[in-house]
């Protein structure tokens, strides 16, 4: 190969590289391993962390544990959809592409929404990119999100408003109900940010803060983090919100430590939407014969057109999860993923009425769907800490979300995965450490 | 029409289902499949609402706590059975391209082979079944397997720290950038707002660039694809805030005077971003941080060989140099000096000053345990030979290839060759029509127009794991187009692919008359007239 690039050695094809800069040996890290060694080694750091099957399992706040049928993860392996990459060349890419426009009808069907794109990186990436979004189509730059938003969600808005000319304001999160988001939507309010069911697990109807913010030109932005729930709760596209944003993990994706997940991003059909929506879209076409077909497009948006006036800089999305995604809603289809809201509702109700028995702990919640707070007579970091040792994951102290706030307060899910034995336990375990 | 040994004909006479195309199916067939090619309706033309593929326990009835948000109404998702789904996704699968099924040279995306072994360390149960707000002490090892990253990414690159929670190689330039606007902005430098970029570079530069509050100001290629140096000294001044280079840039070419242009950025008080989407060049023979860098995204998805999956996900930890190490986002993990780690996920417990946090939780999770799959088993010494062997895999297509297609710049190009459509002049082919007859011959085509200072651009990476058999087909096949190009087979180029699973699709149409998603179809009273 050398002859006939007519070159002598490997290291001649390096010779741009500034000679101060060229290495004379190898960087000090270890040499190449077999399969066995490296899967050894990995397998030992693996055995350091509790998995969440291993244990009574109640941790959520925006990231949930659900059973996923294993034809999912089988399919997501099939080479052709592993390993290819964006649909560049749609020839070739039917299998994406199709799937694609399957994933964006069936994210706009579940949040009531028109259109939906090709998915986000998460949740709280969506969450950020609809309040720029909200602000380019208003032309208004005041963004007001409620306190009982995901504080990660809040603070990944922030950051990608941070340099621009939006500003966000962020209601208090207690008592957080939506007078005090209405309180601050004025003439210049590009968008008011609502989650439900909120960081605390309670539901809001949306309905007369649409109202209230349509009246004054500003745009709903519906968030969920519980892809889920939307099984049994309103959709915000029912209730008035203009763009519906959440994370997509519970339905199809695991929990994977945070990631990769799936953002889903749907608005209402209107022209100034459509050309103002970051990420990638499937559009349905024809080919030369007429036979129907499917590509990428208004990609005039994009940045890899578009360059410093695109919409967004991002460019890869969550392909393969937004293809998990898919494969679960298809396999649960209405009757499944009713039911399965149903019994993750079911299991939080019992759930809440087992802890909340407990003396001293309150269920602070009106409403929920599958989670819930609790509202304990000691510090709920502690609360944490102590169950992890007798071999209960029993949710997320809030304070870890609110530092230095809420420091009784413990966030707790539950779903179909638990079990009432999981329930007496955790519900003997909480008892036992207060 | 061919005839069988019966003597009758093969094909149905007439258009026997045309409504077969309305489904994407063929209209010369009667199911509108044709033998493997199987045409598959969307699932909202398949599925029923009543039917579920996922077994499920009778919910008890109990009453709801849902404060009157309970769902009116259907939602209208159809369902499909465990079967009719594995069907459905296997046989919209078998319409893609892959690298598992032929080389796949799409320039600046670094399709490489991806081991297995990966996708089987993911989803132990102790990394894919974790949560990410469990307490400390259950995830150590999940903490550790970020703090090992860490450390091969940091001494691979030679830089001081690293940021792991960006989700892509876009979101990984929006941490350098914002790094680089935190660092001004501390330093009182508010006036510092111009960022240099090639027009050579990725469209996501620009747009990254402006969403830090930055101006974009462009730089010419010189005429052997790299910065013009004078250009770029012209443009060196008290506002501005630093360059956006990629290196290896996007024609496949190092830039020789990047230590130059380093001091110069510096020298003028800006700072220098590298896009490190082509670091598969140079991995374990280079380090940035030996060339000047203070940021840089590293594509876990290219160079680590995590799959790209139809489009992601990907993941892009971006290493820092001294002076923006302390504006890096949270979270972080660190060491606990008690032979554990620990999480640094709130901006006032941070060392430094954070300019924020990028997303919610830590990061790719499911794509570290991949790459550092992947490192450990290449090791420093495999890591080298991935760039050595990329190289050359490069260099030998644009040696073999220059004498029927027309290489953009002189000279030995680094891990892509890119070709312009000079080749192709008065033939009546372009560069387009040329990628789909690749098409047809079995390949995925090469980035096409892609960088926009090449004339019909044609960037072909083949990555390090192509064998020189796998090389040798993909050449011959390569020179045999571009001779039938320029002997004037025109016909071949213009109704090319005819061996796809479909024809060249209408992207116009699909643009003017926007159909994003399935919806019913009406009743209408066509059918009973």
């Amino acid at each position: 190969m050398l002859d006939a690039i007519g070159v002598a050695s490997i290291d001649d094809l390096f010779t741009d590289v500034p000679e101060a800069a060229r290495l004379d040996g190898l960087i000090d890290l270890p040499t190449k391993q077999g399969e066995l060694q490296v899967e050894r080694a990995l397998s030992a750091m693996a055995s350091r962390n509790i998995a969440a099957s291993q244990a009574p399992f109640f941790v959520g706040a925006g990231a949930y544990k659900h059973h996923i049928p294993s034809t999912v993860d089988h399919l997501i392996q099939r080479s052709e959809f592993l390993t290819a990459y964006t649909p560049y060349q749609p020839e070739i890419s039917q299998g994406t592409l199709q799937t694609l426009f399957e994933f964006q009808t069936q994210v706009a069907l579940l949040t009531g929404m028109d259109v939906a794109n090709a998915s986000m990186y998460d949740g709280s990436t969506a969450c950020a990119e609809a309040v720029m979004m909200a602000a380019r189509v208003t032309r208004r730059n005041k963004a007001v999100m409620a306190g009982s938003v995901h504080p990660h969600y809040v603070e990944a808005s922030q950051t990608l408003a941070k340099y621009s000319d939006v500003s966000i304001s962020v209601t208090d999160a207690a008592p957080a109900d939506l007078d005090a988001v209405i309180a601050e939507i004025d003439d210049t309010t590009a968008c008011v940010v609502i989650q439900t069911p909120d960081i605390f697990g309670r539901l809001h109807d949306l309905r007369e803060v649409s109202r209230i913010a349509h009246e004054k030109g500003a745009l709903v932005i519906a968030v969920f983090t519980e892809a889920v729930s939307l099984g049994l709760v309103e959709a915000p596209g029912n209730m008035g919100a203009d763009i519906a944003v959440g994370e997509g993990q519970s339905i199809g994706v695991g929990l994977n430590f945070g990631g990769p997940y799936v953002g889903l991003f749907a608005c209402k059909n209107d022209r100034r939407f459509i050309r103002q929506m970051p990420g990638r879209l499937a559009g349905e076409t024809i080919d030369a014969d007429g036979r129907r077909g499917y590509v990428l497009t208004l990609s005039t948006r994009e940045q890899h057109i578009r360059r410093d006036k695109a919409t967004s800089n991002i460019c890869t999305n969550a392909g393969l999860c937004s293809l998990a995604w898919t494969i679960h809603m298809t396999l649960l289809g209405e009757k499944g993923l009713t039911t399965l809201a149903r019994l993750n509702h079911e299991t939080a109700c019992e759930l809440a009425d087992a802890l909340g028995s407990i003396p001293g702990v309150e269920v602070v919640n009106d409403s929920f769907f599958n989670e819930f707070t609790l509202l304990l007579p000691k510090n709920a970091d502690q609360v944490v800490n102590e169950l992890a040792h007798v071999g209960v994951l029993g949710g997320v102290p809030a304070s870890r979300l609110y530092p230095g706030r809420f420091e009784n307060y413990l966030i707790v899910a539950a779903t179909e995965t638990n079990t009432p034995e999981d329930i007496a336990v955790f519900a003997k375990a909480l008892a036992g450490v207060l | 029409m061919g005839m069988n040994t019966q003597g009758r004909p093969t094909r149905m006479a007439g258009n026997i289902a045309p409504d077969n195309l309305a489904t994407g199916g063929y209209a010369d067939t009667i199911s509108g499949s044709r033998g493997l090619d199987q045409a598959e309706a969307l699932i909202f033309e398949r599925g029923a609402m009543d039917r579920c593929g996922v077994d499920l326990p009778e919910p008890k009835g109990l009453k709801t706590r849902l404060g009157g948000q309970e769902r009116k109404g259907e939602i209208g998702l159809p369902g499909l059975a465990e079967p009719e789904t594995m069907r459905h996704y296997v046989r919209l699968s078998r319409k893609n391209y892959a690298i598992d099924l032929g080389l796949y040279p799409l320039g600046s995306c670094t399709m490489k082979h991806n081991p297995r072994l990966n996708e089987k360390v993911a989803r132990m149960p102790g990394f894919a079944d974790v949560h990410p707000l469990q307490p400390a002490s259950t995830v150590q090892g999940a903490y550790q397997l970020m703090g090992e990253l860490s450390h091969w990414l940091m001494t691979l690159t030679n830089m001081p720290a690293v940021a792991l929670s960006p989700k892509a190689g876009a979101h990984g330039e929006f941490c350098g950038m914002m790094a680089i606007r935190a660092r001004l902005d501390a330093d009182g430098e508010s006036n510092r707002r111009r960022v240099l970029v090639p027009e050579s570079a990725h469209g996501t530069n620009p747009a990254t660039a402006v969403q830090c509050g930055f101006t974009v100001d462009e730089i010419p290629a010189d005429k052997t694809g790299r910065v013009d140096m004078e250009a770029f000294k012209a443009k060196l001044g008290d506002d501005v805030a630093g360059i956006m280079l990629t290196n290896p840039n996007t024609c496949g070419l190092f830039e020789r005077d990047i230590r130059e242009i380093a001091d110069l950025i510096h020298e003028a008080g800006g700072y220098f971003y590298c896009d490190g989407a082509n670091f598969n060049a140079i991995v374990g023979r280079v380090r940035p941080g030996d060339l000047g860098v203070d940021a840089m995204h590293i594509n876990l998805h290219k160079t680590f060989s995590t799959p790209h999956g139809g489009g992601g996900p990907g993941s892009g930890p971006t290493v820092l140099s001294e002076a923006l190490a302390p504006y890096a986002p949270v979270p972080y993990v660190v060491e606990n000096g008690k032979g554990g780690w620990e999480l640094v996920e709130h901006m006032d417990d941070a060392e430094g000053d954070p300019f924020g946090r990028m997303a919610a939780f830590h990061g790719q999770m499911g794509m570290f345990t991949r790459a550092l799959t992947y490192m450990m088993s290449h090791g420093s010494d495999g890591l080298k030979q991935v760039a050595e062997d990329a190289v050359l895999n490069a260099n030998y297509i644009q040696a073999r290839l220059s004498h029927v297609m027309t290489a953009a710049f002189e000279g030995t190009c680094m891990h892509e060759a890119l070709f312009d459509d000079r080749f192709l002049k008065d033939t009546g082919v372009t560069t387009l029509d040329f990628a789909k007859a690749m098409i047809d011959e079995g390949y995925h085509p090469m980035t096409m127009y892609f960088p926009l200072v090449v004339h019909g651009a044609m960037l072909i990476e083949p990555t390090e794991t192509e064998s020189m058999s796998g090389l040798d087909r993909f050449i011959d096949v390569l020179e045999a187009l571009a001779t039938a190009a320029k002997e004037g087979d025109t016909d071949r180029f213009l109704a090319a692919p005819v061996h796809a699973p479909t024809k060249r699709l209408d992207e116009t149409r699909a643009a003017r008359q926007p159909v994003l998603r399935w919806t019913a179809p009406t009743d209408t009273v066509e059918a009973a007239e």
